[in-house]
């Protein structure tokens, strides 16, 4: 029966607070009203998407940040860097998503175990390494957006817990700043942004890599230099 | 809950939780000034993070425009919150998730435990969260034989050693390197007794405990960083991965949020996600930030729950000025920059939220009950010279919402006590050891009583009670005469 109290507690709740933020609402109104928002700061950034400036930044904060970042010029390139990365760390095993194109993976000598059925989290913490696509990146902080609706992605789950995370990304797919980045993103899908293998800054206020997040992270470039 | 409550801002109840301390804060603040490691560990690390924060601030030539955006976007989330709530409501309902109100601290943990039996489980993983530190939700749920394990590193610090948080950020800030290790050496099972003090090997002694942990929890909760009333998107803001793995890796994830968390909408977040982790961690961005709405088929949890926190927040709410109070975002520059909280660390302030913000937040929320309501003294922890509103990426004017909460203060009591003389020169006594000493003169002898015993004469804004209770004509000395005179005499 706590199943029907509570259902009853909560429905009385939700109008209780509502009726309480309401008097709130109006007994705190500012007298002069709000303000519309200033929106005056940069919308876009300084680099253009894409460029070979733009990505020269993103390299430098994504190293900044302590990834390793690898540069190709095209897509025949990658699945170069790919084995290299993979055999550096000495993976033998790694985790796909389902639409990781294969083009990525033709030199990859490591064992790929496709998420599909969907690994359990079990065979996950089996597996050496992960590699992904992005969605977007960041220059301006170093950062790259894993969308898990996106093909060549995944979900969630794939990029945490292997221990070593390699993602690809496009030049075309590198923006200066953050508000650029949220204009191309979808918030009904599962985002996580990444800048940096993990880290905490949680003993003395130093930061310190590698905690529960993958503790290796490489990332291949690709695009002009 | 009486039927005439029904719909009045009301103000958190003082016996679930931890808003409010056992003891005024110049009692808690005089103790921890004694203690001269606590001293030198927060010195040293807020030091570290102010040197770091102004050189990451500085890249970012937009800077005040973001702040300003910032302060705005969040008055005008106040002057709408319950509309909006509704409409983050019905967002993350179409989305598959299921929303809970909560007007107080018992009800939330109340909720919180119902959901977690529900789902069949007697242990749960959490995330870092202010809110459920707020209402006490690990202590309600271990009544309820429900085991939380903390998950980051710091908070995992003080759960193992039994201790309150800090600080917002790092809530172990009052522990250096060392002390964590022998915290660990005593309390991790299966720690490897070799471990030092080096960061890096301490960090993977938690990973290594809380990794199983991860990988069969069945239940996560959370709080959330900022809640998008258009699309119904929750971001938690992180920096080890703890939080993925709550936020992933188990069937049912619950999340409990302040109401003042919603922002109108996602593209707001363009503006918090700069202006946070600059402030916060002083990193261009944290290592990771997480968003989801609902539930996605095949992609994390499969329930996900969030409980709307009202506890206090409709009184905050319902004060003009003192709202801004709920505009904060827990980056805790306020805290990392304040002489006084550098001084006297986060757990003189008694409530879990310290610092410049939580001496005018904790009143607010608590309501205060009189002249000896520990939270009555909060707004005198402050020398009121303006670094929090300096460093404040949303621009909260703090050294005001002090004035104006030392004012409520006063108008709970009708005359003076001793306690309201000790909290004003307190706060300017923090600043340095020597000024403490002077200022504790003050404590002990009582210079402002005159010989019949009666306060004659106070200094803004004990000056409130002379003026409007025609008290007997002032002493010719003004306070800061008399401050100017005594300061230097002695040590
Ligand atoms: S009051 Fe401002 S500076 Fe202090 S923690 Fe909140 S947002 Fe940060």
């Amino acid at each position: 029966m706590v199943e029907a109290d509570a259902g009853r507690w909560v429905v009385t709740a939700r109008e209780e607070v509502l009726a309480r933020l309401r008097a709130a609402r109006d007994a705190g109104a500012p007298r002069g009203g709000v303000p519309p928002t200033p929106r005056e700061y940069r919308r876009s950034g300084t680099l253009a998407p894409g460029s070979v400036e733009v990505v020269g930044r993103l390299t430098e904060t994504l190293t900044d940040y302590k990834a390793t970042v690898y540069r190709v010029a095209d897509e025949d390139d990658v699945s170069a860097a790919v084995a290299r990365v993979l055999e550096d760390a000495g993976a033998t095993t790694f985790v796909a998503p389902p639409g990781l194109p294969a083009r990525w993976l033709g030199e990859v000598t490591a064992r790929v175990r496709p998420d599909e059925p969907p690994l359990s989290v079990a065979r996950l913490d089996e597996v050496d390494a992960v590699v992904t696509g992005a969605a977007v990146a960041i220059a301006d902080t170093g950062t790259f957006v894993l969308d898990a609706s996106a093909p060549d992605q995944g979900r969630r789950a794939i990029s945490l817990v292997p221990d070593h995370h390699v993602c690809v990304i496009r030049a075309a797919d590198v923006v200066s700043s953050v508000p650029e980045a949220l204009a191309r993103l979808d918030p009904s899908h599962p985002l996580t942004f990444v800048s940096g293998p993990s880290a905490t800054s949680d003993i003395e206020l130093d930061r310190v890599e590698g905690v529960h997040g993958p503790r290796r992270l490489d990332v291949v470039l690709v695009g002009p230099m | 809950m009486t039927s005439t409550d029904l719909g009045m801002p009301t103000v958190a109840p003082d016996d679930v939780g931890f808003l409010r301390g056992t003891e005024s804060f110049p009692v808690a603040a005089h103790r921890a000034l004694a203690d001269t490691q606590l001293r030198r560990n927060l010195g040293h690390a807020t030091r570290t993070i102010r040197g770091k924060r102004a050189r990451v601030v500085a890249e970012v030539p937009d800077w005040e425009e973001l702040r300003r955006a910032g302060e705005a976007i969040k008055a005008d989330t106040m002057a709408r919150l319950p509309e909006l709530l509704e409409q983050l409501e019905e967002a993350v309902t179409a989305r598959g998730g299921v929303v809970h109100w909560a007007r107080d601290a018992g009800e939330a943990n109340a909720i919180v435990a119902s959901l977690v039996r529900e789902a069949g489980a007697d242990e749960v993983v959490k995330v870092k969260s202010i809110a459920t530190q707020e209402i006490g939700l690990n202590e309600a749920l271990a009544e309820q034989g429900i085991t939380a394990t903390e998950t980051d590193l710091a908070e995992l610090i003080v759960q193992l050693s039994d201790d309150r948080p800090s600080h917002f950020l790092v809530p172990a800030i009052h522990r250096n390197r060392s002390e964590i290790r022998d915290i660990f050496l005593r309390a991790l099972p299966g720690v490897d007794p070799d471990l030092t003090d080096e960061p890096r090997r301490l960090a993977m002694a938690a990973r290594a405990h809380l990794r199983r942990k991860f990988l069969s929890a069945r239940v996560g909760i959370s709080g959330a960083n900022f809640a998008a009333a258009d699309t119904g998107t929750i971001s938690v803001v992180e920096s080890e991965g703890n939080g993925r793995m709550c936020l992933t890796l188990p069937d049912t994830l619950i999340t409990v949020m302040g109401v003042e968390k919603v922002v109108p909408r996602w593209s707001d977040m363009e503006v918090f996600l700069q202006l946070l982790p600059r402030s916060s961690t002083a990193e261009r961005m944290n290592p990771y930030t997480s968003t989801w709405s609902g539930v996605t088929p095949g992609d994390g949890p499969q329930a996900f729950h969030l409980v709307l926190l009202d506890n206090g927040r409709s009184n905050v709410l319902a004060d003009e000025q003192g709202r801004a109070a709920l505009h904060c975002i827990r980056c805790s520059a306020c805290l990392n920059v304040c002489p006084v909280y550098e001084r006297a660390g986060g757990h003189a302030y008694g409530s879990v939220y310290p610092g410049p913000i939580g001496a005018v937040l904790s009143p607010q929320l608590t309501g205060i009950s009189g002249p000896d309501d520990p939270n009555a003294s909060l707004p005198y922890a402050s020398s009121l010279c303006g670094a929090c509103f300096d460093a404040c990426p949303v621009r909260i004017d703090i050294p005001n919402l002090l004035v104006q909460q030392r004012a409520a203060s006063i108008a709970s009591h009708r005359t003076p006590t001793a306690q309201d003389v000790a909290m004003r020169t307190v706060a300017a006594a923090m600043v340095s050891p020597a000024r403490f000493r002077a200022a504790e003169r003050v404590l002990g002898l009582g210079r402002f009583a005159g010989r019949s015993g009666r306060i004659r004469f106070l200094p803004y804004p004990g000056s409130q009670w002379t003026s409007a209770r025609d008290m007997p004509t002032p002493p010719p000395e003004t306070f800061r005469q008399w401050w100017k005179r005594t300061r230097g005499a002695g040590s």
